[in-house]
């Protein structure tokens, strides 16, 4: 097979799973009407698919300070920080995240993605070991991948399996980086920091907790699960991303350990890539801001996190364990989920399709995030028609 | 003594990877872990999980690159277990 009919043969793989003519992945999108609407086809949707958490898509402090820092600093670095220098918004961004997490030090870069390689890669290195959980996120896999560490997965959230395995390391935890989630993004349960914290403190081992979808979140300030747990000062690394509660794209790493300003001088995805545009930075500031001081937004949030779940679970779906902003109904088959999919389309309900081997177990799911701008109505409906469609699977 | 080990390895292997993967043909060292027990590559991953927890080492997931059959998976266990 050469590299071409490599390609045709995943394609027809894909399309065994996916009749043509099923848009489930990459769905164009018309038009967006505002963080909870926009026009998929002729249809008016509500959009039930975004990581939108504090529903800022369209916040007019973040729409005015991009469109200030267009017009005075125009629409791209064109090039990396270390060969084209850093903008006073880049690091005016990095040390507001410093100020936000009360660390020493605070690097910004150009998507989450590359926060995770750009942290990662590093951190360790061949010899070195990564001991991560099964269910980590891809750039956390392609990071430790790139970084050649030894890798070594412990079972989803399971603190006597990640138990056995550190202490199978044993003198090897001291160059050993252990890294978490603070939301995971497929099923939406929360890691269990405080017992990782536990087993970092008795065996060793330096700890990465990515926050990309608890920040804006969790905790009273937004900071995520280290706030939400008090565990703070616990957690050696964390990075995020600016592409979800914050509404722009990008990615950062935050630490109270000096050392990680030596990342900038090695880390390849932080230095051969371009820096974030003028507008992106000016609007994540902008919204890092309002995450801040967003504490009426969480609340709101979480209302709508728990009424969509309690609908759910009531109308009988299997949902994954803990209820927050991504709520998951976990199907057996992928052709239950794609038929779930179409029928919430439908009746103009947006909501992600995930099929193995993305969702966990080899089970399928139909992934719905919640974020503070939908209204009461919104989520009534939702849960409405979940209820309607609940024989389908 | 390194080869009663390494038959030891081989033949529990064997016998974990019958049972871990519902196997109705007979697992050799010859067996080809994906085409012939149809593991695709997450499966792989979370059966590596049970083999370290079988012999009590640490396989890296990066290690399995050069795995195919049984028995490249018996000389990695092997390495690990008794290099050093
Ligand atoms: C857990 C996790 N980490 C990192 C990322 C990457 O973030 P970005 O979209 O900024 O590349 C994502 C988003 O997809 C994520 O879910």
């Amino acid at each position: 097979m050469n590299l071409l009919e490599k390609l045709d043969a995943a394609a027809a793989a894909r399309k065994a799973l996916l009749p043509d003519g099923v848009g489930a992945f990459g769905i164009p999108i018309e038009e967006v009407y505002s963080a909870t609407e926009a026009r998929i086809g002729d249809r008016r949707v509500l959009l039930l698919g975004t990581n939108n958490y504090l529903g800022l898509t369209f916040a007019p402090e973040c729409i005015r300070a991009a469109h200030e820092a267009i017009d005075n600093e125009g629409t791209g670095t064109t090039g990396s920080r270390m060969a084209n220098g850093s903008y006073s918004g880049h690091r005016a961004l990095e040390r507001e995240f410093a100020d936000f997490y009360q660390c020493n030090s605070s690097i910004v870069f150009t998507t989450g993605y590359q926060a995770n390689l750009g942290t990662i890669t590093g951190l360790v290195g061949p010899g070195d070991t990564v001991l991560i959980d099964g269910d980590s996120h891809a750039s956390i896999y392609d990071g430790c991948i790139l970084s050649g560490a030894d890798i070594i997965r412990f079972k989803h959230n399971d603190m006597i399996d990640m138990e056995k395995r550190l202490h199978r390391l044993g003198s090897r935890v001291e160059t050993t980086l252990i890294i978490a989630e603070g939301i995971y993004s497929m099923l939406g349960d929360q890691a269990p920091l405080a017992e990782i914290v536990k087993l970092k403190n008795t065996y060793g081992g330096t700890l990465l907790l990515d926050e990309a979808h608890s920040l804006g979140v969790l905790g009273e300030t937004g900071q995520g699960l280290v706030e939400k747990t008090g565990l703070l000062k616990d957690v050696d690394f964390i990075t995020g991303t600016f592409s979800k509660s914050l509404c722009s794209i990008g990615g950062f790493c935050v630490s109270n350990h000096p050392q990680l300003n030596q990342l900038r001088y090695v880390s390849h995805p932080y230095i051969f890539t371009a820096s974030p545009s003028p507008a992106t930075i000016a609007s994540t500031r902008a919204a890092l801001e309002l995450l801040r001081k967003g504490n009426h937004l969480r609340t709101q949030l979480w209302h709508n996190c728990i009424q969509l779940y309690t609908r759910l679970k009531d109308a009988g779906y299997v949902l994954g364990p803990d209820p927050g902003p991504v709520i998951a109904a976990i199907v057996d088959t992928p052709q239950q989920a794609l038929l779930l999919w179409q029928k919430l389309l439908e009746n103009n309900i947006y909501v992600n399709l995930i099929l193995p081997p993305a969702a966990p177990e080899g089970k399928s799911l139909v992934r719905c995030s919640v974020n503070a701008a939908h209204t009461y109505e919104q989520i009534q409906y939702v849960g409405d028609v979940f209820s309607r469609l609940r024989s389908l699977t | 003594m390194t080869e009663s080990n390494y038959n030891e390895i081989t033949s529990l292997l064997c016998d974990r990877l019958s049972t871990l993967t519902n196997s109705n043909i007979e697992i050799t060292p010859d067996t080809n872990l994906i085409s012939q027990l149809s593991i695709d590559s997450i499966k792989l991953l979370n059966l590596i999980m049970e083999i370290e927890d079988t012999f009590d080492v640490s396989i890296p997931i990066n290690a399995l690159a050069d795995v195919q059959t049984v028995r490249e998976l018996a000389d990695l266990v092997y390495k690990i277990k008794f290099a050093s």
